[in-house]
């Protein structure tokens, strides 16, 4: 079941795409990656929605009233893997920019398969703020 | 005097409010109880001797952090995990560590099950647990079970059953001594926020 939550603008300023709030979907197979990508993303101010698997994910795209500006999707996860969920995305002309999430023992061709999925970058684990912060701005901004 | 101490120990901790005037402070390391009634001893007096107790729990808890990056034990993910740890959400390194602990439990015990299968054991099984392993200590900052699942990771993919065998054992080993040092480390942090001080920033 996926879940929301929503970011604090306490201590940082909010980053506005086209003056509201950036919108993430968090696809991880694993808790411990959920709960620290959340947040992340609200330290940054956005605010995230989590799905345990790439299934979930396609399952909320499909009544097309989902709208993400960023999609930080994990390679390896049960049922539906990262590189499927991609494509599934892409096939469903879903535009959300899509991070995808790789471990370092992933090698240089499983990589390439994955941007070639339909990823528009790729992030070594472990996330941190200084990864992700500047590669959404930079983007959003262009 | 002792038995005072044992006395309200045990009916106050780990809640123990700080009174101006009734002044009662616990420090609990290696069995040491430092406890002062004073119903008569001027304010300012208490006071001090409240700012020496958490100078010195604060000295203990930055020499005990600076320790554990020194040993291996962590790595700047976990200063990380620190930094986004906020007022709203004070208890986000404690929650993190505590999925992690679960993970190795959880994952521990299938590479162990799947090891004792002797003549028959699933290396695609215990080899997919150690990346998933691998990749949760790496997230969390537990730099000395990161390298031991590195090192289990290559048993695994050479099939070397003893190799696995042993290198499982130190990483149940390794975790386990991580969550004690990281128990202590909340328990500084308990201590020093009751006695009503700050928990320090440590550069590491």
């Amino acid at each position: 079941m996926a879940t929301k939550s929503t970011g604090g603008t306490e201590k940082t300023k909010s980053i506005e795409v086209k003056k509201k709030l950036i919108n993430v979907l968090i696809v991880d197979d694993d808790p411990l990656n959920r709960r620290l990508h959340e947040m992340i993303i609200k330290t940054i101010g956005g605010i995230s929605q989590t799905a345990k698997n790439g299934e979930e994910a396609v399952i909320l795209h499909r009544d097309g009233e989902a709208s993400f500006d960023l999609i930080l999707m994990d390679k390896e996860m049960p049922e539906r893997d990262g590189v499927s969920t991609t494509k599934k995305l892409r096939e469903m002309k879903v535009t959300s920019m899509i991070v995808g999430v790789t471990s370092v023992a992933d090698q240089e061709e499983e990589r390439k398969a994955f941007m070639e999925a339909g990823l528009n970058h790729c992030l070594e684990k472990p996330l941190t703020k200084a990864k992700i912060f500047p590669l959404i701005s930079h983007l959003f901004d262009a | 005097m002792e038995k005072l101490c044992d006395y309200f120990f045990i009916y106050f901790c780990p809640n123990l409010m700080i009174c101006k005037n009734l002044f009662i402070g616990i420090a609990i390391s290696n069995k040491l109880y430092i406890f002062f009634f004073s119903l008569l001893l001027p304010s300012r007096r208490v006071e001090r001797a409240m700012d020496t107790l958490i100078a010195q729990l604060q000295r203990r808890f930055c020499d005990f952090t600076i320790s554990l990056y020194h040993q291996g034990f962590l790595d700047d993910q976990f200063t990380e995990l620190k930094k986004l740890q906020d007022e709203c959400s004070p208890d986000f390194v404690a929650e993190v560590v505590t999925l992690f602990f679960e993970d190795c439990e959880k994952l521990i015990s299938n590479m162990a099950r799947a090891l004792d299968q002797t003549g028959n054991v699933d290396f695609k099984l215990v080899g997919s647990s150690v990346h998933q392993l691998k990749g949760s200590s790496s997230s969390v900052g537990a730099k000395r079970v990161k390298g031991l699942c590195v090192t289990l990771k290559e048993c695994c993919d050479s099939q070397n059953y003893e190799g696995c065998v042993r290198c499982l054992q130190q990483v149940d080993i390794e975790y386990k001594t991580l969550k004690a040092k990281l128990q202590d480390l909340f328990n500084l942090e308990q201590q020093i926020v009751q006695a009503g001080g700050r928990i320090p920033q440590v550069d590491i």
